[in-house]
């Protein structure tokens, strides 16, 4: 019965689970009636994949279940999929970002017995598909953590990629019978939340420090787990900083909102005491001025970070949003007079320098006491800015 | 990362070299290269290079390092500053 229900069900979604080819039962004739009796069109898909489970989801990366001493671990692939490309296209745009999890456990990749390694990782989908597109042809397991869906460094940062989660997962997972020896190696990155010292004492497992990024993995197992040092630093090239930008871009949504419509009231502001038609045509000046300060801010500064003079991201941005503001209000330079010249400018340099400030989270050199520093003196400076850009902004009304 | 200097002069990282036993962990996990091991004894060799991650202070057994460990984020600081440092949520993954 449940069959033929499933079958019914499936008739319209035309969901499908490729990959194994339908096993023969005797129930083939009947599903053959029901094939028949066609209800909306299209023909059924295939059968339920027989690794399939009530009450569980089989997944597009993982191929099969491998024995093990703790029970059936899941085979994952070793090459991205489309989906797994669109998740990556997704999460990058910052969408249900922290939502992008799978669940922790124990993986594996390829054939692995009780002598392979264990690469310890975390349950964001995007950290744990860079690690896995690089094991192809390798035998080994994988213990991911329950970081929440964080990446290893932020996620050691807040104690979850943690002493306490590394130990409690070796033994939720049995590992110490899964494999003979007790090495775990685990991304150098996670140094900051894990204490080998401590996990060694705790699990009996010692951690090895692997590399900083994926694709050196297999150079450093290669080597027997020797480490370059350049497998050790971290870099932060043009590619690394370009894919951050739409996650800069994504947090200004619900603020912007707000602030355009304070900048589009107080642009109606002038003699008549309340004008809509300037609200909208001097609004759209500032609205410009507004934009240029994130485009110099939020993509410019991070683009072209190294080659800006300065060390404080705050003056970094000022200096890109000095090039853009100019740009606007040459852009417009027929319609303003001074003080509103001067207003535009200032909005760009204050916006582009505080969400220059604010890319110092998403940086993987920038130490809390110096973004402090910074910010004691910029905060000011950049409140200053845009209070004597609004001042001048509603004068030029009644000047003008 | 030659390219990247950030604010030099601020980084709360110290080393006792008294304490050290020269394991040379945390030349192994800093991701900036700040330690270099000399005559068994780490040394600070790059001081400005620090950004306060706290992975050397973290896996130091013999807690020879002290640092004030934290996230180099705005945001993240304007909210320690707003809510205290209990409520505070950092934005990033």
């Amino acid at each position: 019965m449940v069959d033929i229900e499933r079958q019914n069900n499936a008739c319209c979604t035309g969901d499908s689970c490729s990959g194994l080819s339908s096993i023969q039962t005797g129930l083939q004739s009947l599903e053959e009636t029901i094939q028949s009796e066609v209800c909306c069109g299209s023909p059924p898909g295939p059968r339920s994949n027989p690794l399939e489970k009530p009450g569980f989801k089989l997944l597009n990366f993982v191929t099969d279940f491998k024995d093990s001493a703790w029970g059936p671990v899941p085979r994952v692939k070793t090459q991205l999929t489309g989906s797994d490309h669109l998740g990556t296209l997704i999460a990058r745009l910052g969408i249900k970002r922290d939502q992008y999890i799978i669940a922790p456990g124990l993986y594996c990749v390829g054939n692995p017995d009780q002598d392979s390694p264990v690469l310890v990782t975390a349950n964001y989908k995007l950290t744990f598909d860079s690690l896995r597109q690089e094991l192809t042809a390798l035998d080994a397991w994988l213990l991911v953590l329950d970081t929440r869906g964080i990446n290893v460094w932020c996620a050691a940062g807040k104690a979850l990629f943690s002493t306490r989660e590394v130990v409690d997962r070796v033994k939720q997972t049995m590992l110490n019978k899964v494999v003979r020896h007790s090495q775990l190696i685990l991304p150098q990155l996670g140094a900051t939340g894990v204490s080998a010292h401590q996990v060694k004492k705790a699990s009996g497992f010692k951690v090895i420090w692997g590399p900083v990024r994926a694709n050196d993995i297999r150079r450093f197992i290669a080597a027997d787990n020797r480490i370059e040092k350049s497998m050790r630093q971290v870099t932060f090239s043009i590619r690394e900083r370009t894919v951050l930008i739409p996650v800069e871009l994504s947090h200004l949504p619900k603020a912007s909102f707000w602030v355009l419509l304070a900048v589009f009231f107080l642009s109606g502001i002038g003699t008549s005491f309340f004008s809509f038609n300037d609200a909208w045509y001097r609004g759209l000046l500032a609205l410009a001025a507004y934009a240029g300060g994130i485009l110099a801010g939020a993509v410019a500064a991070p683009v072209f970070l190294p080659w800006i003079p300065g060390r404080a991201f705050a003056l970094k941005g000022a200096l890109t949003g000095v090039v853009v503001g100019l740009a606007v209000v040459l852009l417009f330079k027929s319609g303003l007079i001074w003080m509103e010249t001067m207003a535009l400018l200032l909005i760009t340099v204050a916006i582009s320098s505080y969400l220059a400030m604010n890319f110092t989270g998403s940086t993987p050199f920038t130490s809390p006491s110096g973004v402090e520093k910074e910010m004691r003196r910029a905060i000011p400076l950049q409140a200053g800015a845009v209070l004597i850009a609004l001042v001048a902004w509603v004068s030029a009304a009644f000047v003008g | 990362m030659e390219n990247f200097r950030y604010l030099a002069g601020v980084t709360t990282l110290q080393l006792d070299s008294e304490g050290c036993v020269g394991c040379g962990v945390c030349e192994s996990v800093c991701p900036h290269s700040v330690f270099r091991m000399n005559a068994k004894k780490a040394e600070i060799d790059d001081l400005d290079g620090c950004m306060e991650c706290g992975a050397c202070a973290q896996n130091c057994a013999a807690g020879a390092i002290r640092v004030t460990p934290g996230v180099g984020c705005a945001s993240y600081i304007i909210q320690t500053w707003i809510k205290g440092k209990e409520t505070a949520g950092c934005c990033s993954t």
